[in-house]
């Protein structure tokens, strides 16, 4: 799989509350999809960001693995992520 | 030191006119416990999906609908719809509270006998008895509902034979502002054929007139149908009085009464909707004080109800076996329970809740049964919380008519479970088993034996 | 003195909470916080600094009562509401059923009893009329499309196909019927309100009532309507025969609360014909206000159990030219409303 980019003009605030300056659209997240973003923004890969979030949630990497990738496709879905 | 509990991401697009999260924020508090006792025990014991019936839901229903009632009028007498359900501890649950059997077929006067109901405390509706039904109800002295012409003529030719006396009613049909009209049973009002009929009942020596019965539909949403309807009757009563001398035993209201499941294509919640079942006691017991030379001896009014006071004391716990994206990226739920068990979703929105603690986020979602058919949808558009493979939902309002009309298709039906007001759960029907669906089939000898390559 | 008002809605199809607002604010004799309450996160009363002092988004009408009294109850905390305002047609249910727990947490309300509400809902509101002879288009109700086949044998066409809460549109033929009962219903349910068409000019009331009378009404004609078949500029006009038909409707329902009154008055006959009955104020509500009775405030006044003296006059030729204007706000407003459910101009 390539690997994928976050749009780079994305806003995310703390609140959650998600700004793409390119298309006017806003959207929210909850705390779990913050972080992911968050870690996507810091240029972390798959692998990093499962291994930090199991390391800190009580969560297995395989449940976690698959939310992900379902979270991921949705992002690719508002067109938030590239394929980089 | 523990870790922190997770909740899988969620990303939601803003759009304007869209329920907002603050719209829905509390919908679906989940529902953990049904009567104090935990959905995951249930499950665990009972299995999945299961039905759970609670029998305080349903006296206090019962006791609540009577006081409404015999506070506006003295003499009410309850009969308990059994085609709403007719599980057997259902049925005694109302008996117990003193309502009698109203049954619309043989099958179901058959499970009332069985049950202890005496025939005096059977009513017998519906447009298709059997003679042998007939006979068996007459000797038996249940009031005998009756619907057509070629049933009064049936009678008529019985009680001949037996040198019996039947115990009958007419159900009467009437134009009280609702469409569709429920003309297709009774005996019209408007065009005086229900006045020809009883005419020639009570010329009868061996029928006995002791009531009129009207049931003017279903899930009414407004009290005054029922107001025109009894107004009607009661029409009906005073002619019966003074021109043919007939003092009756009850007048039949028939049931109807909504419950707190919202139908679809329904605007408003239907707690939101609904007039209060006062509005509905006024309306059909206020027409009954317009009854003539009665004096002290007053009819019984007869209330059929069932929906009313057994819908929300069922419940369905059902299993979420798979989670899904739609083709435009909707969340889609698969459940272990469908239209198979809930006949009743093709016109409620049953409410839907988790049955474990979720994230307060929501996403819109679909929600769909087991069954590998289209049409098994029980939402098409809910907002829910995350909720993952293995958790567990349970649906509201599920205790009319799941229960009598649910079908047996590529998968068997579940236990139903009781539990009860003094505490305990029992399981009032077993989960069906593949021994039971297929015991009464009969293989031909020359088909039971095959050899696939 | 806290007040609460729904419906800040001030857009093309405008709602009423943003002109009660101002009526309530400019009666010289409030003093207080207003505190709106939104269905959306996009209402412009909620962005505009001078008209709520706070808003709070709430739950949708349909997403059941006890979430939006849960709702109001935490607002409450916060905000020690003294009374609430709602000011659409379709959360009027929610809140009649609601106003006694309301009321327990001392929070009062002006509203109109269910039967009431249900004596002048458009699929009931013909028989009302014609048991208290007031004239009225005739209607039947469609719940099904085979229904509209009957629209040949009572009407001629063109006919108005309404929704159950809102919206209507003028057909000239079957299809064109069809077409709106399945955009109606699909929107607000069933039944579907087919009507006669009164050829002739509209005039609209906008009264309150205490139950037992009249308290003010003020007649206005429509001057400029737009495609959407909103009034957006009117004038109050003097026509005894009008105010006196709204007293009689009025009273005959015992209305308690505001309402809104429309009337077409036939071009061959000059009658008034009464065409619907909205059980709130109207979004021109300020007109009244402006013309010498400010019925919002009046309102106000009866939901605190104050004695109110009915209005008798008011101004002829007040007029109400409405328009548009492009509120400007930062991103962040919308960030703090979308996330928080509320906005705060303190």
């Amino acid at each position: 799989m390539g690997k994928q980019k976050i749009s780079s003009s994305l806003a995310l605030s703390e609140n959650g509350f998600l700004f793409l300056p390119t298309t006017g659209e806003t959207f929210t997240v909850n705390e779990m999809g913050k972080l992911i973003l968050k870690y996507l923004q810091e240029g972390k890969d798959q692998q990093s960001i499962v291994d930090a979030i199991t390391e800190e949630y009580d969560v297995e990497a395989e449940d976690l693995q698959r939310d992900y990738l379902d979270f991921m496709g949705q992002l690719k879905q508002f067109q938030l992520v590239v394929e980089g | 030191m523990g870790k922190k509990q997770y909740e899988r991401p969620i990303i939601n697009k803003q759009y304007s006119g869209f329920m907002n999260k603050f719209g829905n924020a509390t919908v679906s508090q989940p529902k953990t416990e049904i009567e104090n006792i935990p959905v995951k025990d249930l499950v665990a014991q009972y299995g999945s999906p299961l039905f759970v019936m609670s029998e305080r839901v349903m006296r206090e229903n019962q006791r609540n609908v009577a006081r409404i009632f015999r506070t506006r009028y003295p003499k009410v007498q309850f009969a308990w719809s059994y085609k709403t359900n007719y599980m057997n501890a259902v049925c005694s649950v109302f008996h117990q509270e003193g309502s009698w059997a109203e049954v619309v077929s043989e099958f179901e006067y058959d499970r009332a006998r069985r049950l202890g109901v005496q025939g005096e405390h059977i009513i017998f509706n519906g447009p298709d008895k059997s003679t042998e039904g007939l006979e068996r109800a007459i000797r038996e002295k249940a009031k005998i509902h009756i619907d057509h012409y070629d049933e009064l003529y049936e009678l008529i030719e019985i009680t001949e034979r037996l040198g019996l006396t039947a115990q009958v009613a007419i159900r009467v049909n009437y134009d009280v502002g609702v469409y569709p009209k429920w003309d297709r049973f009774g005996f019209n009002y408007e065009n005086g054929e229900a006045r020809e009929a009883l005419k020639r009942i009570v010329v009868n020596k061996k029928l006995k007139l002791v009531g009129l019965h009207s049931h003017i539909g279903t899930y009414m949403m407004s009290p005054e149908p029922y107001r025109i309807a009894m107004t009607k009757m009661v029409a009906l009563a005073n002619w019966l009085k003074s021109q043919h001398h007939v003092h009756l035993e009850y007048l039949d209201a028939g049931g109807g009464l909504p419950s707190h499941n919202t139908l679809k294509g329904q605007y408003l919640q239907a707690e939101e909707a609904l007039p209060a079942l006062d509005q509905y006691a006024d309306a059909i017991t206020g027409p009954l004080f317009e009854l003539e030379s009665y004096g002290d001896s007053m009819p019984t009014l007869i209330l059929e109800s069932g929906r009313a006071l057994i819908d929300n004391a069922g419940f369905l716990i059902s299993t979420i076996s798979a989670l899904k994206r739609l083709s435009d990226g909707k969340r889609a739920y698969i459940i272990d329970a469908g239209i198979n068990l809930l006949f009743t979703s093709f016109w409620y929105k049953h409410k839907l809740v988790p049955a474990q603690a979720t994230g307060v986020i929501k996403e819109n979602a679909s929600v769909f049964g087991p069954l590998c058919m289209n049409i098994d949808c029980i939402h098409e558009d809910i907002s829910l919380p995350a909720m993952k493979k293995g958790e567990h939902v349970v649906l509201f309002n599920v205790g009319a008519y799941t229960m009598t009309q649910w079908m047996q298709f590529i998968t068997l039906r579940p236990s139903v479970v009781m539990i009860m007001e003094k505490g305990g759960v029992e399981v009032i029907r077993k989960g069906e088993s593949l021994d039971y669906v297929m015991q009464l089939e009969q293989t031909p000898d020359s088909l039971k034996k095959f050899s696939l390559v | 003195m806290n007040i609460a008002v729904t419906g800040l809605n001030n857009v093309d199809n405008p709602a009423p909470g943003v002109p009660v607002i101002r009526a309530i604010k400019e009666s010289g004799e409030f003093s207080g916080r207003i505190i709106g309450l939104l269905y959306d996160t996009l209402e412009p009363g909620a962005y505009l600094p001078d008209v709520a002092d706070i808003s709070y988004v709430i739950p949708y009408p349909s997403a059941g009562l006890e979430h939006l009294f849960q709702r109001i109850a935490i607002i409450h905390e916060k905000e020690k509401i003294d009374v609430i305002i709602p000011t659409l047609d379709s959360e009027l249910n929610g809140f009649i059923k609601l106003a006694p727990r309301l009321k327990e947490l001392g929070i009062a309300t002006y509203l109109p009893t269910a039967d009431q509400l249900t004596l002048r809902a458009k699929d009931k509101l013909a028989d009302f009329c014609k048991k208290f002879d007031i004239r009225v288009p005739k209607n039947i109700l469609a719940t099904s499309v085979q229904d509209l086949y009957k629209i040949q044998s009572h009407f001629e066409y063109p006919v108005v196909v309404k929704g159950i809460f809102y919206d209507a549109a003028v057909v000239n033929n079957l299809e064109e019927a069809s077409t709106a009962f399945h955009k109606l219903s699909a929107k607000w349910g069933l039944p579907i309100i087919i009507q006669e068409f009164i050829t002739g000019d509209e005039y609209n009331v906008c009264a309150l009532g205490s139950g037992s009378e009249m308290i003010g009404a003020v007649a206005m004609k429509k001057m400029y309507i737009t495609d959407k078949g909103k009034g957006w500029s009117g004038i109050t006009i003097h026509d005894p025969s009008l105010l006196e038909l709204s007293k009689k409707t009025i009273t005959a329902l015992q209305w308690k609360s505001g309402l809104e009154l429309e009337f077409v008055k036939d071009k061959e006959t000059n009658e008034y014909y009464l065409i619907e009955i909205n059980p709130r104020f109207p979004a021109w509500v300020y007109l009244p206000a402006a013309a010498g009775q400010n019925l919002p405030y009046a309102l106000l006044q009866l939901a605190l159990g104050k004695t109110v003296r009915p209005f008798t006059t008011y101004d002829i030729g007040k007029m109400f030219i409405r328009y548009s204007w492009d509120w400007i706000t930062d991103i962040k407003e919308f960030e703090t409303i979308t996330v928080h459910g509320e906005l705060n101009h303190g």
